[in-house]
């Protein structure tokens, strides 16, 4: 075959060890004569599987769930964070390009207070942000709460660590920083496609009424106003519950 | 070591909408064409599936299709005495990367600039007076009218299949259409897409208060459509999955679904993936382009002789690439001398959200990149400006590109950021909350403009494009402006409650506004403040020719890729009926 998939070739690359990325072909090509074509040749994403914490401790993980659940709490309007599988999401997030920053711009020098206009200036990418940012809020809340870590703590002890932290009243390093990244973070996998391990049972859709990955809304337009009634679909169908076979 | 490859009569650098546009129409024409990308090839059925398309984290969030800050990035800073810092991520605006370029993730508005942009500045003396100009502003005339340009619009229209309705065809007003815009030879190729619920409140309330609504002109197609290269596209099924994305439906625009499945029939073009051109080599006097230099994934460096190089990057692209390469005088804000990097522009974001409460279902996931209502009563001069003292105007539009919870989850003032109270906020306010937007112009000034950074390099040890850029007072007053005018019309709409997107001054390089960055290596008629003839052509190396917005002389009230393909189809023609036969300076001095 003249032009090998990049799926291929990405194949060869994991093959030689290199840390080969899911639709994150690089290899140079010469395509003349016709549109290049191959079957089958298609960029899934890579399904998020329930099964052991893959970056965080189990106590990490405890910690994140509860303040995933403190942000977007259970209620009869539907999960809660942890239940919607925030911590198992931002758990596998980190663990990929996300968590190293692998895609950013991180050459030296750096200016870590720098104007927010400038956007992210610091070093620290999200993985690293997680790991001190919870050892930091774990020596807090013991030392503040006679040895608690934050998952130990009644709801409104717990909402209160949060206010101080997103306000900046509690003084751990960067933990400001800390919460904006958490906060981000489980909204992000309250409503990101179940695939990637949050959204259980698609609760964040159904939280707002976005019906997914439906891809014709010709029957919305010409219905004018009408509430809308299918229930959601996502990339991997109606059930979320095929993930965990 | 370098390899030399064998001389092509013309090397395109980057194949997105202009780069495809050249080499289709050069490749007809019997050249040797090759074009070298620096991204991977991309295609609908293997990289826009309909089973993996539709997924908000990985393209919008993550941005996996876009130019990495890795691979390259700029750096900013807003005035002359700040040292500029990397955009370590990109936000403010998302460069692309790879085989159709922007018009791979774009969301299709497909607009005209008006008469009076091309020329705004005679324009603003004659009916205001030259003291009614901004400070410090570098605004300039563009070197052709809309009437000479208005063939190309129409061509590069019939190209997309553009959706739309006229509203000034060969003079005559036309119902349901744009009013005001500049004269039409033709009609849209395919009628306006249906609005929603929202676009007809918009509709109702605007046309009530005496303004001039219309459908805007979409390149998400409203019915199937086969364009002049023989390619057939699909309706728009209002997925929500445009900008940022690629459309799996073969509905949106792109140079995959409008030009590569024909210019892959010619045997005389070839296209080189994941090999960025470092360099456009020049003869030892300077003066003539003779090829360019490109480092493919192995980091093996390569020559590629060439007759004739087109600069076909993204704006910034162009720029850096021309200051590396040297053509042209390289801009020096101290002197005001120089014309390479001189004028950049941006746009102003600014408007109003209503929230009408409940009973209201506006589905805001059934959307398009350019499905919306539009009106163009505050943009360019067409309201009297002489009461606000500010040059410029804007588009202001009803729009509802997608409703991506991830990004998409309105909540009304006041709502806290996160508990129970933010929880059922979002719950109540995600399917009755529209917001009326206005996208403006920016003028140029003479202390924003780009150069290259003295200290952040790329990955091949070459500085990093700098970007001196902030909001001057003239569109800051227009913002204030467009805000107001927006609120009016959100209420007039039936909102119970509005607030307001103000302009973010200074300039921040976070959150998303918009990537219609233009200007640096403008067209113009006097080679002292222009990089480009009026056909897109260096004055200082009469074999290269640039395309994009980098050519803008400033920026209007619009998004930028419908002059961006007007003006490419200038260019080219300027190449086939002129450059071709003489090979010489098309613009005498």
């Amino acid at each position: 075959m003249e032009n090998p998939t990049r799926r291929q070739l990405l194949a060869t690359t994991a093959a030689i060890g290199t840390a080969a990325l899911a639709g994150t072909p690089t290899q140079a090509r010469v395509i003349s004569g016709a549109l290049p074509w191959s079957p089958n040749e298609s960029y899934p994403p890579t399904l998020v599987r329930p099964g052991p914490w893959q970056f965080f401790t189990a106590e990490e993980a405890a910690v994140v769930e509860a303040i995933a659940d403190r942000l977007i709490p259970a209620d009869e309007l539907g999960a809660g964070g942890k239940d919607a599988g925030c911590a198992v999401f931002i758990d596998r997030q980190l663990m990929g390009p996300y968590g190293s920053n692998e895609w950013l711009y991180m050459e030296p020098p750096f200016v870590p207070d720098a104007a927010a206009n400038f956007g992210i200036q610091s070093p620290v990418a999200p993985a690293r942000r997680y790991r001190d940012g919870l050892a930091a809020l774990a020596a807090h809340t013991r030392q503040a709460f006679s040895g608690r870590l934050f998952h130990q703590l009644d709801a409104e002890d717990q909402d209160r660590v949060l206010t101080g932290l997103e306000k900046g009243d509690i003084k751990i390093p960067d933990g400001k920083a800390f919460f904006n990244q958490v906060q981000s973070n489980v909204v992000e996998g309250y409503f990101a496609d179940p695939i990637y391990g949050g959204n259980k049972d698609m609760c964040g859709w159904k939280l707002v009424g976005f019906p997914g990955v439906r891809y014709d809304y010709r029957d919305v337009i010409d219905n004018p106003n009408k509430p809308y009634t299918l229930p959601p679909v996502s990339l991997m169908g109606r059930s979320t519950k095929a993930a965990a076979r | 070591m370098t390899r030399r490859l064998p001389k092509k009569d013309v090397a395109i650098i980057g194949l997105g909408w202009t780069g495809s546009i050249m080499a289709l129409e050069l490749a007809k024409a019997g050249l040797d064409v090759v074009a070298i990308e620096r991204g991977p090839w991309r295609d609908t059925a293997s990289d826009f599936s309909i089973t993996t398309a539709p997924d908000e984290l990985r393209y919008a969030i993550r941005k996996e299709m876009f130019l990495r800050p890795k691979q390259e990035t700029l750096t900013m800073r807003n005035k002359l005495d700040q040292t500029a810092l990397p955009i370590r991520q990109f936000g403010s605006f998302l460069p692309p990367n790879g085989v159709g370029g922007g018009g791979m993730h774009w969301n299709g508005q497909t607009w005209r600039f008006l008469p009076d942009d091309f020329r705004i500045r005679s324009h603003t003396i004659e009916r205001y007076g030259a003291a009614f100009l901004p400070e410090n502003n570098f605004i300039q005339d563009w070197p052709m009218s809309y009437a000479e340009l208005e063939p190309f619009y129409d061509r590069f229209e019939k190209v997309l299949g553009v959706s739309g309705q006229a509203g000034n065809l060969r003079g005559q007003i036309q119902p349901g259409g744009n009013p005001l815009e500049g004269e039409r030879s033709d009609h849209y190729p395919t009628p306006p897409m249906k609005q929603g619920y929202s676009q007809s409140l918009f509709t109702k309330a605007a046309t009530d208060m005496g303004l001039h609504p219309f459908p805007r002109p979409s390149a998400n197609l409203s019915e199937g459509y086969t364009n002049p290269y023989g390619v057939r596209m699909a309706p728009c099924t209002y997925c929500g999955f445009c900008e940022w994305f690629g459309c799996a439906n073969y509905s949106k625009s792109s140079p995959q679904t409008c030009v590569l499945p024909a210019l892959m029939r010619y045997s005389n073009f070839e296209c080189r993936t994941d090999s960025e051109v470092t360099k456009v080599n020049l003869s030892a006097d300077g003066k003539r382009a003779t090829g360019v230099t490109f480092v493919d994934s192995e980091r093996t460096e390569w020559e590629q002789p060439a007759d004739i190089v087109l600069i076909c990057a993204f704006s910034f692209f162009n720029v850096r690439l021309m200051l590396l390469s040297g053509i042209g005088k390289p801009y020096d804000p101290a002197s005001g001398e120089g014309v390479v990097g001189r004028n950049y522009a941006y746009q102003v974001g600014a408007g109003a959200v209503g929230h009408f409460g409940p009973g209201f279902n506006f589905n805001p996931f059934a959307g398009a990149g350019s499905l919306g209502a539009a009106l163009d009563n505050f943009n360019s001069d067409n309201f009297d400006h002489g009461p606000h003292g500010f040059v410029g105007g804007a588009s202001i539009t009803n729009a509802y590109t997608n409703g991506r919870p991830i990004s998409y989850h309105p909540v009304p003032p006041g709502t806290p950021g996160w508990g129970a109270k933010w929880k059922r906020a979002v719950h109540e306010t995600y399917n009755s909350t529209t917001n009326v937007g206005a996208q403006g112009s920016v003028m140029s000034y003479r202390d924003s403009y780009l150069d290259l950074d003295p200290t952040y390099k790329d990955p091949l040890g070459r500085p990093l494009l700098r970007m001196t850029f902030d909001y001057h007072p003239n569109e800051q007053k227009m913002a204030n402006f467009m805000m107001q005018r927006s609120g009016e019309i959100v209420r007039a709409m039936g909102a119970k409650q509005v607030s307001t997107n103000a302009l973010r001054v200074p300039y921040t390089v976070v959150p998303y506004q918009t990537t219609h960055n233009t200007g640096g290596a403008v067209i113009g008629d006097d080679p002292k403040t222009s990089a480009l003839n009026r056909y897109g052509q260096s004055w200082d190396v009469p074999n290269v020719f640039v395309t994009g917005a980098s050519s803008f002389p400033q920026n209007a009230g619009y998004n930028p890729t419908g002059t961006v393909g007007a003006l490419c189809y200038w260019t080219l023609d300027a190449i086939k009926s002129q450059y071709l036969k003489s090979e010489t300076p098309l613009v005498q001095l």
